[in-house]
């Protein structure tokens, strides 16, 4: 393909040096998420986006590899070509979206709760640490345990402990048939409802409300779908491709705001959340979005009360915690870990955490 | 000293040092290694495990944790200078939400208990691993245990919400949670599969899933063991994720036949196991599709289960092959290394030429649609050298499935077993990245230590005896049992 190229060497050389002069660095995709968790501080910037290509996708083995730097839209349509996804649905948000970017900031799109989060499906990733070390962990098959778990560990980490050189996930055929449905329903009905669904074999892929309609994809075979859906009724949502497109990208009119955008997450069956402002309620429940001028301390507490977590996802103060803030004990771990990959903490510092 | 300390923590009969009623916790299920531990405790509260881990913490014990002991790498092997943290009194489960389709359970439930306990509600727990009538949960998830339906529903690390676990230092600290993911690193993921080296695990909260509406298991037998393995991947390219893919050499077809009677037929050289779940109509059609692509690609017989019985029947066959093929040899030694799909054949053919090589018998019975292979090699341990020989072979076959692009182990664990091949699948760098892991978490390593993680030194001597001197099983470093 074109522009394939393989970095590894001269990015190893710029984090060995800059972990000898201790000098932090700016890990840059495709820029695409670079409104996403803290902002980076001062640092060199570390460019990753010529470090691309499809190093081997073998349509049997449901395996895809490829270098960080490779463009999620590139990547997708080698294997659409194939008749395969990826079945997390990583959002783009701009183009240009890399697929380092997508495993470093862990986001994953309405399938979610059915299919897996992106970290569901790395099975093996190399990287640079801290110290300038070119390492490999996990692989290429769907089963491996030997040694810890580093490959799901850097998923969502943010760069904070290694550069993401190059990643191997397990890939889905595309289903057969892919239809939406919707429903009038308020939020506590829709709640309800698609938590009784998930507990039914029923092919759903993707459920949301958007405060007033409730909306259900289906997908499978032909026969699965049509037969769902003449058990769920409702009207069938023409589009509705662009639809999941929407609430994936936050193109959706819902997202068009510039007051700041948190990110909910907590238990699905969590009735309604009473809280100011506006709200969209996607992964069938476990995940809302809300948009709210409220105070960070104020929200949070709520969440701690439902047993989940608030995020800063756009926009709002950002030079505070933008993610939610760990108990002292998991605040330890996490600096031991910052220390075990990154020992003089030159990997996006402070992007995650202030202080790691 | 310690063993007096521990008698405050716990009642009398929960500490156990007298070495008739510690025999039975000198081995897991890879009885080839042995030892005696120190001490054994049987906490029945997390208040307990905390104050059992600040007291070895102060001391500088080292502390084994242990479930059901069905593991087979010598994962929970004990240490003569250790604690062996027995978890099998937290059997019980906490609480079912049917809507929120989780379970939190303490780490002593047995696998198969989730599922029975809410088989009324239409759900179930996915991971099945072979031993999941005895193996519990907190095992599971110190080896991210599969089974065989994990092709389409994934391994412990994707059926787990939250984990809450003892540190070394005797601290509670929550991983994960009832939401679908938690702040900060994925903490979770590492924790799972980490064979009891970064904490101890004290309850755990599962993901149930719906049940399928219908399941239905095909046998399709093969004269060629290469026309089986490249099925395999054909079904998976054709866009079905069978529930599971599973395939039997010929002679351990004959074992489970003679044992079980499943109906298996004998002359095969290979046989396929695929089961295909979903909705009623979903099940239709795959049935069909996958049938007739078995027959195009080979097959010379396939079946399709007639009724519930008949599936249970082929699915027995399976099950008990171990037992089957125990019944026929002495003993035996079941490997566990993973390759990829398209390398299957190779590395099946790679296996019979080592097996005619060491004069051991080899039986595959496997996940092939993971590629996660189970040779079991036969031998008999009164036979002078033999047990060498089998081991020898065992790590010859893991080395294998590294060559093709596999992993030395794909659910058993590292544990005590495959600490040679660890210095074969991993670079220095990495072995010390996994180290400073461990310390991130257990910076005195007191957790299971000398398990997985082989010392510098270990693999600098394993890797000097060169490709040609270690397959001289005389010529073999290690420490044994």
């Amino acid at each position: 393909m074109s522009g394939a190229a393989d970095q590894t060497g001269p990015l190893q050389q710029q984090v060995a040096e800059a972990c000898g002069s201790g000098t932090p660095l700016q890990i840059q995709g495709g820029g695409s998420k670079a409104f996403y968790g803290r902002p980076a501080g001062a640092g060199k910037p570390l460019v990753v986006t010529g470090h691309r290509g499809i190093v081997c996708h073998e349509p049997k083995e449901l395996v895809v590899t490829a270098r960080a730097g490779t463009s999620l839209e590139e990547l997708e349509a080698t294997l659409a070509a194939e008749g395969q996804m990826l079945p997390f649905e990583p959002p783009c948000f701009a183009p240009g979206a890399t697929l380092g970017g997508a495993v470093a900031c862990g986001l994953s799109g309405p399938a979610r709760p059915y299919r897996g989060a992106v970290r569901d499906f790395v099975l093996g990733l190399r990287l640079i640490n801290g110290r300038g070390e070119v390492l490999r962990f996990g692989g290429e098959v769907m089963k491996n345990v030997a040694g810890y778990d580093v490959s799901r560990l850097m998923t969502g980490a943010l760069g904070t402990l290694g550069l993401i050189l190059e990643v191997s996930l397990k890939v889905l055929p595309r289903p057969e048939q892919e239809l939406t449905l919707v429903q009038e329903r308020s939020e506590a009905e829709a709640i309800e409802q698609m938590n009784r669904l998930a507990g039914q074999p029923l092919p759903l892929s993707a459920a949301c409300h958007d405060g007033l309609n409730l909306y259900l994809r289906l997908s499978g075979t032909d026969s699965a779908v049509q037969a769902a859906r003449g058990l769920l009724g409702g009207e069938m949502l023409e589009k509705g491709r662009d639809y999941w497109r929407g609430v994936r990208e936050q193109t959706h009119g819902f997202f068009c705001d510039d007051a700041p955008l948190w990110r909910l997450s907590l238990p699905s069956a969590h009735p309604p959340l009473d809280m100011p402002g506006r709200q969209f309620v996607d992964w069938g429940g476990a995940q809302r979005w809300l948009i709210s001028d409220q105070p960070a301390a104020t929200l949070r507490r709520t969440l701690e009360r439902a047993a989940g977590h608030a995020t800063l996802f756009r926009g709002g103060d950002r030079t505070g915690e933008v993610f939610h803030p760990l108990s002292p004990a998991l605040q330890r771990i996490h600096r031991q870990m910052k220390r075990a990959f990154d020992p003089l903490g030159i990997l996006n510092p402070g992007r995650l955490y202030r202080d790691i | 000293m310690l063993v007096r300390e521990l008698r405050r923590i716990l009642p009398a009969a929960s500490v156990i040092d007298d070495a008739e009623s510690l025999r039975p916790y000198e081995c897991d299920g890879l009885p080839a290694y042995r030892q005696m531990p120190l001490v054994v405790v049987l906490p029945e509260t997390v208040e307990q495990v905390q104050q059992i881990m600040r007291l070895c913490h102060e001391q500088r014990v080292p502390v084994v944790a242990r479930g059901a002991a069905t593991g087979l790498s010598g994962g929970a092997l004990p240490l003569a200078d250790g604690v062996l943290l027995s978890l099998a009194r937290f059997n019980r489960i906490l609480a079912i939400d049917p809507l929120q389709r989780s379970a939190r359970v303490q780490p002593g439930v047995r696998n198969l208990a989730i599922s029975e306990a809410v088989a009324h509600l239409g759900l179930f727990y996915a991971p099945d691993p072979s031993s999941q009538i005895a193996c519990t949960i907190g095992g599971n998830v110190a080896e991210n245990a599969g089974g065989v339906h994990c092709l389409k529903y994934g391994l412990t690390v994707h059926n787990v919400l939250e984990l809450k676990l003892v540190t070394a230092d005797g601290e509670l600290v929550t991983l994960g949670g009832p939401a679908l993911d938690a702040p900060g690193y994925d903490l979770l993921a590492l924790m799972i599969g980490s064979e009891g080296m970064l904490g101890i695990v004290v309850e755990v909260l599962v993901k149930l899933l719906p049940m399928p509406a219908r399941a239905q298991v095909m046998l399709a037998a093969f004269d060629d063991l290469e026309k089986a393995a490249n099925a395999v991947g054909e079904i998976i390219a054709a866009g079905v994720i069978p529930a599971g893919l599973e395939m039997m050499d010929g002679f351990a077809i004959r074992a489970a036949e003679a044992f079980v009677h499943a109906g298996y037929p004998v002359d095969a050289t290979a046989i396929l196991l695929c089961e295909v779940d979903g909705s009623n109509e979903e099940v239709s059609d795959h049935v069909a599709l996958v049938r007739n692509l078995l027959l195009r690609l080979g097959a010379t017989e396939v079946r399709t289960a007639r009724d519930e019985a008949e599936r249970v029947s082929f699915w027995k066959g399976r099950k008990s092959a171990f037992p089957a093929v125990g019944r026929i040899s002495p003993d035996y030694y079941c490997m566990d290394g993973t390759v990829p799909r398209r390398n299957l054949a190779r590395a099946l053919t790679g296996i019979s030429e080592l097996a005619e090589r060491y004069q051991l018998p080899v039986a595959n019975v496997f996940h092939a649609g993971d590629g996660n292979l189970h040779p079991l090699i036969l031998f008999d341990a009164n036979q002078p050298g033999e047990l060498q020989r089998a081991e020898d072979l065992g790590g010859e076959i893991l080395e294998l499935c590294v060559q093709v692009g596999g992993t030395i182990t794909g659910e058993h664990g590292v544990g005590h077993e495959k600490l040679h091949q660890m210095c074969v699948q991993f670079t220095p760098a990495e072995l010390n990245q996994f180290r400073a892991v461990k310390a991130a978490f257990d910076p005195e390593g007191l957790l299971n230590p000398g398990k997985v993680i082989p010392q510098p030194r270990h693999c600098s001597e394993y890797r000097a005896l060169g490709p040609e001197a270690r397959m001289a099983p005389s010529q073999r470093g290690g420490e044994g049992a």
